[in-house]
């Protein structure tokens, strides 16, 4: 097995674990609140950077999965069925552990479905959508698929503001903790703070090995072929039309698991997040982060999330990014961070090493 | 009989680009496809490959019947082609682009490529392994590591020919390969071809350099204007009136 590919994933655990012990030390755990935010918008942005970087198909819609995740998984949590409780069907589901009953700040009794059961279903709902949407939207190319998916975005947002259920243009709030296991709970409360920091990205790295396992497989190389040209993709056998259907359908889970996550996290989710300035933002982050190159990505994605959400770029938040797209697509259509730049960087340094080295024994030797 | 054309007629609005055309290839032979620019020579190519739809007729490879199967199915046959402007794949290295070659060849899907399947491990070796043994005997071997981008024009050729090897094809399409190629570079090119033939892989050449043609193939067939003129083998094809008035020219017979 190649090892090889995993191994950046051994520096990224100690640099998480480098940022989280530095906050701890001075009294800063406040910044990992927004770390663990960002980590969850990366997910999107991986998932983006597989169709867009690789598979080569853009999608100004990804805030719409995002937001299928977080609104199935905040419905079905928050939705109390406390009428039915006493019949039967309610008592087997609960005793299967798909229902559960809890109290809410009001000391108020809830029985609403299992964050687990939410988050499986919010990925076979997206799941379903992605398909659905994805079949007849990837006949098209370039700026048509952009429009279609930009046009599938804008409905989702108006639906969830449009809909009693999804809370309307309040969106929904006091979604439960998410158990992940008995002892792991996703939850914003401050005394988790550390636990979540390490679960979100314990999620990142899962995503991380799956786009990495992707890319350096077979159909990595085909999804690269179909970005190159399609015609002769097809001509050397690649189904090219089931190829990008599942990239797509994959790239919307990765969104949707964020969003599930992020709801969780936060307590509710609101339509703001299915807005299409929200997958301007995605897209504009992946050209940032060098489209092709996952590393770059997930680093833009949890910096520039990471400064957005510290309110760094304050209201011209976003004018920034739509700044970021079109120069991007104007100066740098293919990105800007490469893989190949860190092995550059690393030979220019010691380039510069060595000449430093000598001119020091030069100076040595004259001073001799 | 390997490929099997009967009565194809392809049309572009109020042009006849390929009118009534049958003609069928043996096992193990070179044929070429020759005639004026426009005589549908490309569009030939495109509906043997399911690249485009005939309007009627029908294309046998086999003795299936592939006419309404998809692109990508019809290359899974057994019928690889290489492009007329060379079709590489931008930004990934000469080794993978050949290393795409062997897509019909692997199985590793979606699934057990996000879990990394140990069966897939020994797959990407096979491919690797067999991506370097055609880049080798093509003389590519060198640059394995090279941008498929950064290579000369000829050898560029070579590449789209390797992808197309690599998929281990029956039948081997090639549009034009000595466009834009040095005489040096074509004289290599036509012992390039000679030698996948003797690997028993067939050949159907569409191509303008008429020397080439005529030395290397062993059927050639002519078109002009989306019909046929003639077939035949190529000492008789160059001494063939019509082919001389409409194609060759009488100083080159």
């Amino acid at each position: 097995m190649d090892v090889k590919r995993y191994r950046p994933i051994a520096v990224l655990l100690i640099i998480i674990v480098f940022i989280q012990l530095i906050c701890t030390f001075t009294g800063t755990e406040f910044f990992l609140t927004q770390i663990i935010m960002a980590a969850y918008f990366s997910l999107v942005i991986l998932g983006l950077c597989l169709l867009m970087g690789h598979a080569g198909q853009i999608s100004l819609g990804h805030a719409g999965f995002f937001a299928i995740g977080g609104y199935t998984s905040a419905t079905l949590t928050t939705i109390n069925l406390i009428d039915i409780a006493d019949s039967g069907v309610a008592g087997f589901l609960k005793g299967a552990g798909i229902l559960f009953l809890r109290k809410d700040i009001y000391g108020e009794e809830i029985l609403s479905f299992s964050p687990w059961v939410a988050f499986i279903a919010a990925l076979v709902v997206t799941i379903l959508i992605a398909f659905l949407i994805g079949i007849p939207v990837l006949r098209l190319k370039g700026h048509y698929l952009a429009m279609a998916t930009l046009g599938f975005g804008m409905i989702i947002t108006t639906i969830v503001r449009g809909t009693r259920i999804f809370g309307e243009a309040d969106g929904i709030s006091s979604v439960p903790a998410f158990d992940l296991l008995p002892v792991l709970r996703v939850t914003g409360k401050s005394i988790y703070r550390i636990e979540n920091y390490y679960i979100a990205w314990f999620i990142v790295i899962i995503a991380l090995i799956i786009s990495l396992n992707l890319i350096n497989s077979r159909v990595g190389r085909a999804l690269r072929a179909i970005h190159g040209s399609e015609e002769a993709a097809r001509a050397i056998g690649i189904d090219t039309a089931r190829y990008k259907l599942y990239t797509f359908v994959l790239s919307a889970v990765f969104a949707a698991a964020g969003g599930v996550f992020l709801t969780h996290y936060n307590g509710g989710i609101g339509p703001s997040q299915s807005s299409v300035m929200k997958s301007v933002r995605y897209v504009a982050i992946v050209a940032v982060g060098g489209m092709d190159n996952i590393w770059g990505c997930l680093f833009m994605g949890i910096l520039l999330n990471f400064l957005t959400l510290r309110g760094f770029f304050g209201t011209l938040e976003e004018v920034v990014f739509g700044g970021i797209l079109i120069v991007f697509m104007l100066f740098f259509p293919r990105g800007i961070l490469k893989p190949g730049m860190i092995t550059s960087f690393r030979n220019a340094i010691r380039k510069c090493g060595l000449k430093l080295f000598r001119m020091r024994g030069k100076s040595k030797q004259n001073a001799a | 009989m390997l490929l099997n054309i009967q009565k194809l007629n392809r049309f572009f609005g109020g042009l006849h680009a390929v009118n009534d055309i049958s003609f069928s290839v043996r096992q193990g032979i070179i044929k070429a496809v020759i005639g004026p620019n426009g005589a549908g020579k490309t569009t030939l190519f495109n509906l043997i490959t399911g690249n485009l739809k005939p309007d009627s007729g029908d294309i046998f490879f086999k003795d299936h019947r592939i006419t309404p199967l998809k692109e990508h199915r019809i290359a899974a046959l057994g019928i690889s082609r290489t492009f007329q402007t060379t079709k590489l794949f931008s930004h990934m290295t000469v080794c993978r682009n050949v290393m795409v070659g062997r897509h019909i060849r692997t199985k590793a899907g979606f699934i057990s490529s996000i879990l990394n399947l140990p069966f897939t491990w020994k797959e990407e070796k096979e491919i690797r392994l067999k991506s370097l043994e055609i880049l080798r005997s093509l003389e590519l071997a060198d640059c394995e590591d090279e941008d498929a981008h950064n290579l000369s024009f000829g050898k560029q050729r070579l590449v789209e020919i390797a992808r197309a090897l690599a998929a281990e094809p029956e039948l081997l399409l090639l549009d034009e390969p000595a466009a834009g190629l040095n005489i040096h570079e074509t004289e290599k090119l036509a012992e390039i071809i000679l030698q996948i033939k003797n690997r028993g892989i067939t050949i159907l050449l569409v191509e303008h350099d008429i020397s080439l043609v005529m030395g290397i193939s062993d059927e050639v067939f002519v078109l002009d204007r989306g019909k046929m003129l003639a077939e035949g083998k190529p000492e008789d094809i160059q001494k063939n009136r019509d082919v001389i008035n409409t194609y060759l020219g009488e100083g080159d017979a």
